[in-house]
């Protein structure tokens, strides 16, 4: 598989407006694409066709090497996606709310404990139940749930808004981490200076276009430190 | 497909244990009507008994429908509805487990309605084998067809006031069969009773598979 996604003049209707008109983008195995743009410049919509829950109108969608026109459910069991408000069940515990991803997803149970602890709710916490937990905590259960599902395309909606630098940086160590494992990272954000820091490579995005497509900071900063990265391609 | 099911009813019913709105809300409004249809008819005991099945469930209908708004208001927080369809689970399985969750919490309702009704109505089975076998069908029928237009609304602004307007006329058959079915099972009128149950199985089996045919679709374009 050459490309993650493949997308090309990929038109995505919101209602009955173009909220992507026309979006050329590949994303290749092992990457961190990082997309910026304003509100309303089709972050959002991007991800959500890259989930296979948006469908394109018109123009090539194709994400892990499946056709999204063709099967977009098979896409959606492949890939994990942290949306702008994390998806969560507030009557559920953290740890029952991994349970339910990871048995819909056909996997066991037992891996939501070691995820629930690689993103620090660990105790009392992981048995709180959702609605009790703050916004940064909730964020960090469902990004549990993208650490137990492993899953090959991991897709982000503004996933550092209202993070401390704690779980910044923990953000930083799960991509490295998924990247090492195999898989792609895309994420959306609106501080440009973040974007650069923690991607291979920058999008940007303008009126439902891809404006400027330009290099990320992630890989020299890896090298700096030591770590090695996967291939962009 | 089931086991898709038997997690998503699981999780439906601990969330409405741990919520309570069923309890709290679907419940009393229920018993309430019925005591509200007792003070409309008066207190005369032959009126009510001869009444009793209608009022019943025109009851269990309208607690059908606050337990399908509640069984999809679940789903109704942003990013819920989009993380059930990239979990992976088969959308006929969401179908028949938020079917069967809405079902359990409609048969609860049914025993409280039935022991109001003896209380209040003074009215006892004749023949309990009809009474049930009707409760069960209709109760499919409901949660099932509930199910089903509860998502053809979820995705709509005006769902909550939408909903009733969609599924009450649906339902109507089933209000009519399984009344007279029970007023059958009260009487001890059992051929007369019997002859209802051939509106509840076939409409119960009819939304059942539509709901497992239909549902992904619906899911999608919600």
């Amino acid at each position: 598989m050459d490309h993650v996604v493949l997308l090309r003049g990929a038109v995505a209707l919101t209602g009955r407006f173009p909220a992507l008109s026309g979006v050329d983008l590949k994303v290749g195995p092992g990457e961190v694409v990082a997309v910026v743009g304003a509100n309303g410049a089709g972050k959002t919509t991007l991800l959500r066709v890259c989930a296979g829950l948006l469908p394109v109108s018109s123009g090539e969608a194709v994400v892990l090497g499946v056709d999204l026109r063709l099967d977009a459910p098979a896409v959606r069991r492949r890939v994990g996606l942290l949306g702008h408000a994390p998806s969560l069940y507030d009557e559920l515990t953290a740890t029952e709310n991994v349970r339910f991803a990871l048995r819909a997803a056909g996997l066991g149970a037992d891996r939501a404990a070691p995820a629930l602890e690689r993103v620090g709710i660990t105790g009392r916490l992981s048995k709180t139940v959702a609605g009790g937990l703050s916004a940064g905590q909730r964020r960090r259960v469902a990004l549990s749930v993208l650490v137990a599902r492993a899953p090959e395309l991991w897709l982000l909606d503004e996933p550092h808004a209202g993070l401390d630098a704690g779980a910044r940086a923990l953000l930083s160590d799960l991509f490295t981490e998924a990247v090492r494992g195999g898989a792609s990272v895309v994420f959306s954000s609106h501080e440009s200076g973040v974007a650069v820091a923690k991607s291979d490579r920058l999008v940007t995005m303008s009126g439902g276009r891809v404006a400027d497509i330009s290099s990320g900071g992630r890989r020299a900063k890896l090298a700096a430190v030591g770590e090695g990265g996967s291939h962009v391609a | 497909m089931w086991r898709d099911a038997l997690l998503v009813a699981g999780k439906d019913l601990r969330i409405e244990l741990r919520s309570r709105v069923a309890l709290w809300q679907v419940l009393p409004v229920a018993v309430l009507s019925l005591i509200l249809y007792a003070f409309a008819l008066g207190p005369v005991r032959h009126t009510l008994a001869s009444a009793a099945p209608g009022l019943f469930w025109l009851a269990v209908l309208f607690s059908t429908v606050l337990a399908t708004q509640r069984s999809f208001a679940i789903e109704a927080g942003e990013g819920t509805r989009d993380g059930l369809r990239v979990s992976g689970i088969d959308p006929a399985g969401v179908f028949l487990g938020k079917a069967a969750a809405v079902a359990a919490e409609l048969a609860v309702v049914q025993i409280v309605l039935w022991a109001a009704m003896t209380l209040l109505f003074g009215v006892h089975l004749r023949t309990a084998w009809l009474a049930l076998v009707a409760s069960l069908l209709a109760t499919i029928g409901l949660a099932t067809a509930g199910t089903l237009y509860g998502a053809l609304s979820a995705g709509l602004r005006v769902r909550e006031t939408l909903l009733p307007l969609l599924v009450l006329p649906v339902l109507a058959p089933v209000l009519l069969a399984a009344s007279r079915a029970w007023s059958g099972a009260l009487t001890g009128s059992v051929s007369s009773g019997v002859s209802w149950l051939r509106v509840l199985g076939p409409f119960a089996a009819v939304y059942l598979v539509i709901g497992i045919v239909l549902y992904g679709p619906l899911l999608e374009t919600g």
